[in-house]
């Protein structure tokens, strides 16, 4: 692969010592409220993916004509059109997921990852960079919702995408599912795990205070 | 009665950030110190008392389907609510700006200790869940939406200033060390919405 160094960092940097999610502290509500299923976690993923990915190159390519005083505004108005186009697309194509989703979808438009990246990236660099900078982005944050929400439905109902993956012996020798897996406070114990497996691994990330 | 009863529910039993996880970015950056975390609860109170009755009155005489229909009969029909996003985005950032302006205006002590918090509080997705809530359970008059406003708002306070008390003593413990921050912050959390959760079957 031809991938000059810049790119690569707009696009695997993200992945792993800036993850948007674990590292630099964004987009946690929703990471933590849609990942009780893994179905829905990966169309979270894939939503926020995408939205992240067109608005960084709309705001790249409008970034000369915007004034500087009224760019939140422009921001936002741009993030709330394409979050609209991906709740209908949604509403049309995956009923069933966005009634799990429920408000979520809408909350895409105040995820800080879109915010930020708009902000620190896009207002900066040309389109084509924005562009791997937001699907690199929308991907480190789509693995973690991935991980949480895998090891969720594992231990808390005993399914992946909805089909029984623990073997009935299991359950018939004693094995039960863990129902608190299923509550909200649990996605926060696992990123929390996350976060310490990633932080042993790269030592430089340790942070001196509490 | 039904008020009273809502403020309490949104306080414990739905709150904002251990039932739904909102507004969570601002809520783990800037629980460091009590102080701060009171300015800041103080301002999300603010704003949703504001928005939310505005964006309930938006949504019930134009956004929802037939919610035209004072404007004559042909009207009665129209269905604007694949706007109502954008409207309520829109509403909150400029509803932000202007009660920034009249606290600079009217009371400047008040704005300089709210300081920079005041425009963050435009992306913070408490203030935009609060409006989504409303759309998504249909209360009865504008009363019972400022209330649950109101109600969020407190139980958003509640929370940021209690973890920031917690975070402020932790300061003294001996946290392993890849935990540090970010980690340990995320535990506590965790903790403290399992304890939250024991007021989930109240029913007032």
């Amino acid at each position: 692969m031809a991938l000059s160094n810049k790119t690569k960092a707009a696009l695997l940097g993200p992945l792993n010592k800036n993850n948007p999610v674990i590292v630099q502290v964004l987009g946690i509500c929703s990471a933590l409220a849609v990942t009780s299923k893994l179905e829905p976690s990966l169309v979270m993923a894939v939503a926020v993916t995408v939205v992240l990915a067109l608005a960084n190159v709309i705001i790249s390519m409008l970034r000369k004509t915007i004034p500087n005083r009224i760019r939140i505004i422009v921001q936002l108005v741009v993030i709330a059109s394409l979050v609209t186009i991906v709740s209908e697309v949604l509403k049309a194509y995956a009923y069933d997921v966005n009634k799990q989703l429920s408000v979520f979808v809408g909350l895409i438009v105040t995820n800080c990852i879109l915010m930020g990246r708009l902000e620190a990236f896009a207002l900066g660099n040309g389109p084509w960079p924005s562009f791997l900078d937001g699907i690199g982005n929308g991907l480190g944050y789509g693995w973690i919702l991935v991980v949480v929400g895998f090891f969720r439905e594992l231990l808390g109902s005993g399914t992946l995408l909805g089909f029984e993956v623990i073997p009935r012996f299991m359950y018939d020798a004693g094995y039960a599912n863990n129902g608190l897996m299923m509550l909200a406070p649990m996605a926060l114990i696992l990123v929390a795990v996350i976060i310490w497996v990633h932080r042993a691994r790269n030592r430089e990330l340790y942070e001196e205070t509490n | 009665m039904d008020a009273i009863s809502l403020i309490v529910r949104s306080i414990f039993v739905d709150n904002m950030i251990f039932a739904y996880f909102l507004g969570m970015c601002s809520f783990l950056a800037v629980s460091k110190n009590v102080k701060t975390a009171v300015g800041l609860g103080i301002a999300v109170i603010f704003v949703l008392v504001i928005t939310v009755p505005v964006n309930f009155l938006l949504e019930n005489y134009v956004l929802k389907q037939g919610a035209l229909a004072w404007l004559g009969e042909e009207y009665a029909t129209v269905d604007l609510s694949v706007f109502s996003l954008l409207i309520f985005i829109a509403i909150i950032a400029s509803i932000v700006q202007l009660v920034e302006m009249i606290i600079e205006r009217f009371s400047p002590s008040l704005y300089a200790s709210l300081g920079i918090f005041l425009p963050l509080i435009a992306v913070n997705c408490a203030i935009l869940g609060g409006s989504l809530f409303m759309q998504q359970r249909d209360f009865a008059n504008v009363g019972m939406a400022t209330a649950y406003g109101f109600g969020s708002g407190i139980g958003w306070l509640l929370a940021i200033v209690g973890l920031a008390a917690i975070r402020e003593k932790l300061e003294y413990s001996h946290v392993p060390k890849p935990l540090k921050g970010l980690g340990i912050t995320f535990i506590v959390t965790a903790l403290m919405a399992i304890g939250f959760m024991s007021f989930s079957g109240i029913n007032i």
